[in-house]
């Protein structure tokens, strides 16, 4: 188990290494100047900036520079934002990602649980047929446009009833935060509904529960014990995979709400070629996904005892 | 096996042959294959037949349309700009537009000769002329138009332009004017150009027209030389409406079908195979190779899709004249082969483990045979599974990545780009937002449903169970 | 969903089972429900839980909730991205720029019709190149400090240092040594800024020029407190309590991405015209829809309307402003020798079928956009009234088969059969792509051009455009201080902004007259000789003026908008008490 975990860490490191090498090549062989402003800058002040960010050093050279601070916890400084380092604006934005992840994440989880289980019960009855109505919906119709209507929607309950039901946008409080990650875990919802309902289905099915029934014990220590414990597993597999595409997948929703999360720092800093941004953000999300998916893996071998770890 | 006690107990009577059995058990039902057997169930499931009848839909209406809805989805009817389906379409021949001198009043309804405010000239959509008494001591006029009648100096609409200049009595508003009734407004304004709160609305019910040059030129009527200012024409119809430019509704779904479906099926085709590829030859060569191509699909895997979407979209970038699709179908295929690679080596190694795989090789079966008769069949099921699957998932990270600003580049038309383009004109056009969404999720579901049909006909465990 | 699920073949059928079936069903749905609450109360705690989390980066926290705060005596607000830094030194852009006329004063202020006034600078005055600023006494900074000449000196010298490396060291330019110090060819020591005492700061210019004291207004010429910059290290203005603010009002908190709050400066010297006590800038956002929505459940005192909107404005009866932004925009030819596009033929067929009033009237379909015809803004003033008004545009309607002519003309001259495709290097924004794409087909219909677009996001647009790497471009202009020449330099050969390299001896030597004369008749005469070179040599096809269509809250009064300075200046708003 701990040797197991020690591999997989290591692995886990080398993975970042990759991300971060790809991403330096990456990088370096857009085209386009991270330096140019509006205003064009003549050789001198070019020369200034490029003294100021490395830019003079030979390609090889500023890449050790780059892996050598890295290993530091040092991304640089950005490009935009001349003043502030990266380190500051993963500190900041990241943690409101998270928050935002995490809710969507739980709210999908806790939500496909709920209402797979109840699809399953009253299979072929009118729940059934509600749930799995929505559930289409959530599957087919993409995100942005979820968040745009959302928002609308709120606007025109918000004049209704002439009372701030929810804030249509922002970030700071609780009410700031439900819409957004309701839109954002809504297809994962869907998803992980399905998912649930199928194997909840098979687990209904089996022998043991005949089993279980027949020894004659109470039909919720059966429900409880017997047929959503077994039924969740499947459903907590794909938790690790939805909680990357969830926390990596949010900066259309932070973009519509106007939230200030690491997502849309990056698409901002995409369009601005603010390659010390770009690279710190995507090395620290690639960490932060492979570490992920080796948390969940561990978990998953707790709960499940018939996963060996090797 | 030499320790085996059945060995042991052998004896020659044994090896003696049976006599000609002449009663072998019959076949009840006809021998089914396994396809066979897969599309019998999957043509028991409504839903799946129903996607699968929507897919072809799809096809046709991509592919078939074109043929039959010969617009030109690049044409632009800047008379008809974001028309709603379903518009009237009517438009009265008018002379050629020359810019007003502001003094010549032509109009040919009844001049209220006492009014502060009037329209110089009958208003229609190439332009609506105003005239108005000057004020006496007014600093310069703010010109508004409103769609609803204004209540209040506060709510005179939209701010047309302000002129400085006090002795200007006359304005001449040409600014995306649609066949409605407008409500324009002229307003003192003080020297710190603040509204004084006095003002005068006049009516305009404007129509829509055309001049014979433009009929012309957009072949509206077989014989433009007979047309004369006064006669009525129909404009061109768009039976789905049109766009911000103007653009046919219907022939731009149908070339944005063309991308969206491009990328939505050849994406998932190549990365499926590539990684059907890798997955098996790493599966079947086992050891070392194996270990070492699974951990550099595992690499791969842990890259962050979408942020590496969009990091290779600018890497690739997209030349002059270039649709941005190609760079869009390398970047997904670069970032989505592994798992396909994962789930087929996975059904390699359990296939090769599988009873009738053993029974095959001691029964003397070569290579060439297991593969053929074994492997592929039997992990082809999985693999179109997988492939279905895809298809919607494409669907969506091209919508998606048109919705940043970073999909096709213009004037290449996609459903991820046009509903990006819709959102904008949710309120006022709802149909530009409406159309483009509803195919992407019609799509999306369809080859949902047929996924999760084919899953259940092509699923081993429950074949035979009817 | 599925047809076949395993429930099929449990013997659910019969009669027994169904019953039993349905205890279970019943047993299960309700201690689902128990779930279903418990699950809620783990949402509920997990959102309470990361609000605290989220509390360091929130943007509404302590803040109202609503647009106009009467009680304080704030307003709500947004800005339209987060300010990339409010160091004076180094900024270059318009938000950075509108928060910080807000929270800082330069030697000189716009005043509320848009007019220079003295600012910290009582009075100045011009000789030749000497320039003499004397300082009111009574400026303070946030810290009590008085404002001196000195931090006058050092923030230009600072700038001008080539370790700051800053974009917009070029607009201080104009001061004697100042190029050659910020080329490192000699000591910043040598420029020709001097705090002669505390209140008194002279400046001597390479050659004399008429429009220093405009320039003055830019940012970067702002006043940084030395001791204060130096405690910062290397951290100026990188967040709230790395400033020291002389304006009519101090930054008390900034929340990178989210929030800015501002306080009023009790310190300011001119605080008793100051009638707003805060400005709460909640959201940081362009979504147009976005902040339509924050203004419709009345969060924001003021958004800006795309043409979308417009129907849904008149119909809620809002009060609409307009505004005039400043910007010019046209599309630049790439005069590169080797470049179709240098052809003089070629350019004029383009330019006859190119219909601005169309682009805007039908496409762009906002008011306030006005269609271009000069290089020239609307907005600019001449001798005694609009420049544009003392120096008319020849009137030039489209004219498709006048354009076929020199269409002609052209590929003879060129030796040419049939046209190659033509590039359009464009950015990636909405009305860029929109402008494209109507320009792909006015030139196909009307030339049978084929124009090649080429999106690109913003960088990479400026690296094709240095590189010259297109035969059209949409581009654009922002005055960076209000004088004519602020566009008039823009095609002269030598400015590294002609993207296109266009180089005529008689455009540069007007630019020259206009750059040194001090004679304003005759200045004005250069300006109305370049737009004439322009339009003559078709350099460029003007596009449009950028306005701006917006809706104000109605208890929100005195909010101006200017072309300099703030582009939204709250420093002059008050809130309408009673309504």
């Amino acid at each position: 188990m701990w040797w197991y975990t020690f591999k997989r860490l290591l692995q886990g490191l080398v993975t970042v290494w990759f991300i971060a090498t790809i991403t330096f090549i990456g990088m370096h062989n857009v085209p386009g100047d991270p330096l140019s402003g509006e205003r064009a800058t003549n050789a001198t002040i070019r020369a200034n900036l490029e003294a100021r960010y490395g830019l003079d050093q030979p390609v090889t050279v500023q890449y050790f520079i780059y892996m050598r601070n890295m290993l530091q916890g040092d991304f640089g400084i950005s490009y935009t934002q001349q003043n502030r380092e990266v380190n500051d604006i993963i500190r900041e934005h990241f943690p409101v990602s998270a928050t935002l992840g995490i809710l969507a994440v739980l709210f999908a989880a806790l939500g496909g649980i709920l209402f797979g289980a109840l699809t399953a019960l009253f299979r072929n009855r009118l729940p059934d047929y509600i749930i799995m109505f929505l559930v289409i919906l959530g599957i087919s119709i993409p995100s942005f446009v979820f968040a745009a209507l959302g928002q609308l929607g709120l606007v025109n309950i918000n004049t209704l009833t002439g009372v701030s039901v929810l804030p249509v946008a922002g970030w700071g409080t609780v009410s700031h935060m439900i819409l957004p990650a309701l839109v954002l875990g809504l297809g994962t919802m869907a998803y992980m509904t399905r998912l649930m309902r199928s194997s909840m289905l098979e687990v209904m099915s089996s022998d043991y529960i005949r089993t279980a029934k027949a020894k004659g014990l109470t039909p919720t220590r059966i429900f409880t014990r017997h047929q959503l414990r077994n039924a969740v597993l499947p459903v907590i597999t794909v938790l690790g995979p939805a909680i990357a595409a969830i926390t990596t997948g949010g900066f259309v929703v932070e973009l519509v709400f106007a939230i200030p999360g690491l997502g849309r720092y990056f698409v901002q800093a995409v369009q601005q070629l603010d390659y010390t941004v770009i690279m710190g953000t995507t090395v620290f999300y690639g960490a932060f996904l492979v570490f992920m998916v080796i948390l969940v893996d561990l978990v998953y071998s707790w709960i499940d005892p018939r996963v060996r770890l090797q | 096996m030499e320790h085996n006690p059945v060995i042991r107990r052998l004896r020659p009577e044994d090896f003696e042959s049976l006599a000609e059995q002449s009663s072998a058990p019959a076949l009840v039902r006809p021998s089914r294959s396994y396809w066979q057997d897969a599309w019998g169930r999957l043509k028991a499931n409504k839903r799946a037949i129903v996607s699968l009848c929507i897919i072809v839909g799809l096809m046709v209406f991509t592919f078939i349309g074109p043929l039959v809805w010969q617009v030109n989805p690049a044409l632009q009817d800047i008379d008809q700009i974001s028309i709603a389906p379903g518009a009237d379409r009517r438009a009265v021949i008018v002379e050629p537009f020359v810019a007003w001198d502001g003094f010549s009043e032509t109009t040919t309804s009844e001049t209220a000769a006492n009014a502060d405010l009037w329209l110089a000239s009958d208003p229609d959509t190439q332009s609506v002329r105003l005239k108005w008494q000057v004020i006496p001591g007014a600093q310069g006029y703010r010109v508004f138009r409103n769609i609803y009648p204004p209540e209040s100096y506060l709510s005179l609409g939209l701010p047309l332009a302000t002129l400085s200049n006090p002795d200007l009595n006359y304005y001449e508003d040409r600014l995306d004017l649609s066949p409605e009734t407008y409500y324009y407004s002229i307003a003192e304004i003080d020297e710190l150009g603040q509204l004084t709160g006095n003002y005068e609305t006049v009516t305009a019910e404007v129509r829509r027209v055309i001049t014979v040059a433009e009929a012309a030129a957009r072949n509206l009527v077989d014989d433009p030389d007979s047309l004369r200012v006064g006669d009525q024409v129909l404009l061109s119809w768009h039976p789905l409406g049109t766009d911000y430019l103007g653009r046919d509704m219907l022939a731009r779904l149908m070339a944005g079908a063309r991308v969206s479906l491009f990328i939505g099926l050849l994406a998932p085709l190549f990365f499926v195979a590539f990684g059907v590829i890798y997955g098996a030859t790493s599966g079947f060569v086992g050891g070392r190779v194996d270990a070492l191509m699974m951990r550099f699909a595992d690499f791969v895997v842990a890259l962050p899709f979408l942020l590496f979407m969009i990091l290779f979209q600018v890497v690739f970038g997209i030349g002059p004249g270039e649709s941005g699709i190609v760079p869009m179908l390398v970047a997904l295929i670069i970032l989505s082969w592994p798992a396909t690679a994962r789930l087929v080596r996975g059904q390699i190694l359990q296939i090769r483990e599988e009873a009738y795989v053993s029974a095959a090789r001691l029964l003397g079966a070569s290579q060439n045979y297991l593969i053929l008769r074994h492997m592929i069949p039997n992990t082809l099921g999985v693999i179109l599974v997988t492939l279905t699957f895809a298809v919607p998932a494409a669907i969506f990270t091209e919508a998606f990545l048109s919705f940043i600003g970073m999909g096709v580049a213009p004037p290449t038309a996609s459903w991820g780009s046009m509903c990006n383009e819709g959102l904008k004109t949710m309120l006022t056009h709802p149909h530009e937002l409406i159309f483009p969404a509803a195919m992407i999720s019609i799509t999306v579901l369809a080859f949902n449903l047929l996924g999760d049909g084919l899953r259940d006909a092509l699923d081993a465990k429950m074949r035979n169970t009817e | 969903m599925k047809q076949k699920d395993p429930t099929d073949f449990t013997p659910q059928a019969t009669g027994v089972t169904q019953a039993t079936g349905d205890k279970l069903t019943r047993a299960a749905g309700k201690q689902l429900a128990v779930y279903a609450l418990a699950a809620v109360a783990v949402l509920v705690a997990a959102m309470f839980l990361l609000n605290a989390l989220a509390g360091l980066t929130s943007s509404a926290a302590g803040m109202s909730r609503m647009a106009v705060d009467v009680e304080n005596n704030t307003i709500t607000t947004y800005l339209r991205e987060e300010p990339p830094q409010m160091s004076s030194l180094r900024s270059s852009d318009a938000v950075s720029s509108m928060v910080m006329h807000h929270v800082m004063e330069g030697l000189l202020r716009f005043d509320a019709s848009g007019e220079l006034v003295g600012g910290v600078a009582e009075r100045w005055e011009q000789e030749g190149t000497r320039v003499t600023f004397w300082l009111r006494e009574d400026a303070r900074w946030s810290n009590g400090e008085p404002v001196t000449a000195h931090d006058f000196e050092f923030a230009w010298k600072t700038v001008l240092d080539p370790a700051t490396a800053s974009q917009y060291a070029f607009i201080m330019y104009p001061i004697l040594n100042a190029e050659k110090a910020n080329n490192g060819e000699m000591s910043i020591d040598e420029i020709g800024v001097e705090a002669i005492d505390d209140f008194t700061l002279e400046v001597t210019l390479e050659t004399p020029i008429a429009y220093f004291d405009r320039m003055v207004g830019y940012v970067t010429y702002l006043p940084v407190n030395e001791a204060f910059y130096h405690q910062t290290n290397g951290r100026y203005g990188a967040d709230a309590d790395e400033m020291l603010y002389n304006g009519p009002f101090i930054m008390t908190s900034w929340v990178h991405g989210a929030s800015l709050q501002l306080r009023k400066n009790p310190m300011y010297w001119g605080a008793d015209r100051i009638r707003l006590d805060g400005i709460n800038y909640a959201h940081m956002t362009s979504d147009s829809n976005t902040l339509l929505n924050l203004f419709k459940d009345g969060q924001i005192v003021i958004a800006d309307l795309t043409s979308e909107m417009l129907d849904e404005a008149m119909l809620q009866r809002w009060s609409l402003g307009q505004f005039m932004q400043g910007n010019v925009f046209y599309t630049e030819f790439n005069h590169r020798p080797e470049r179709l596009t240098s052809n003089r033929n070629l350019r004029k067929a383009l330019s006859l079928v190119h219909d601005s009033s169309e682009l805007v009237n039908r496409v762009i379909k906002l008011p306030g956009y006005l269609p271009g015809e000069s290089l020239f803004p609307n907005w600019i003033q001449g001798m005694d009234g609009p420049f544009r008004e003392e120096y008319p545009v020849p009137n030039s309607p489209p004219n498709v088969a006048l354009a076929q002519q020199h269409l002609a003309l052209a590929l003879e001259e060129l030796g040419l059969e049939e046209l190659p495709p033509l590039v359009f290097l464009s950015s990636e924004t909405p009305v860029a792509r929109i402008q494209a794409e109507y320009y792909q087909e006015v030139f196909r219909r009307d030339l049978g051009i084929e124009l090649l677009i080429d999106a690109q996001i913003f960088r990479q647009r400026l690296q094709k455009m240095t590189d010259g790497d297109f035969d059209l471009v949409g581009s654009g202009w922002g005055p960076d201080y209000n004088d004519p020449l602020t566009f008039a330099d823009l095609f002269a050969s030598w400015n590294l902004n002609n993207r296109g390299r266009y180089s005529n001896p008689a455009l540069d030597a007007q630019v020259r007259i206009a750059q040194s004369s001090l004679d304003r008749q005759e200045r004005l005469d250069a300006f109305g000789e370049i737009q004439r070179i322009l339009l003559e040599d078709v350099v460029i096809m003007p596009d449009y003026e950028r306005g701006y269509v917006y809706v104000t809250d109605a208890r929100v009064r005195g909010i101006v908008r200017h072309v300099f300075g703030a582009e939204t200046d709250f420093t002059h708003a008050w809130i309408e008490p009673g309504e």
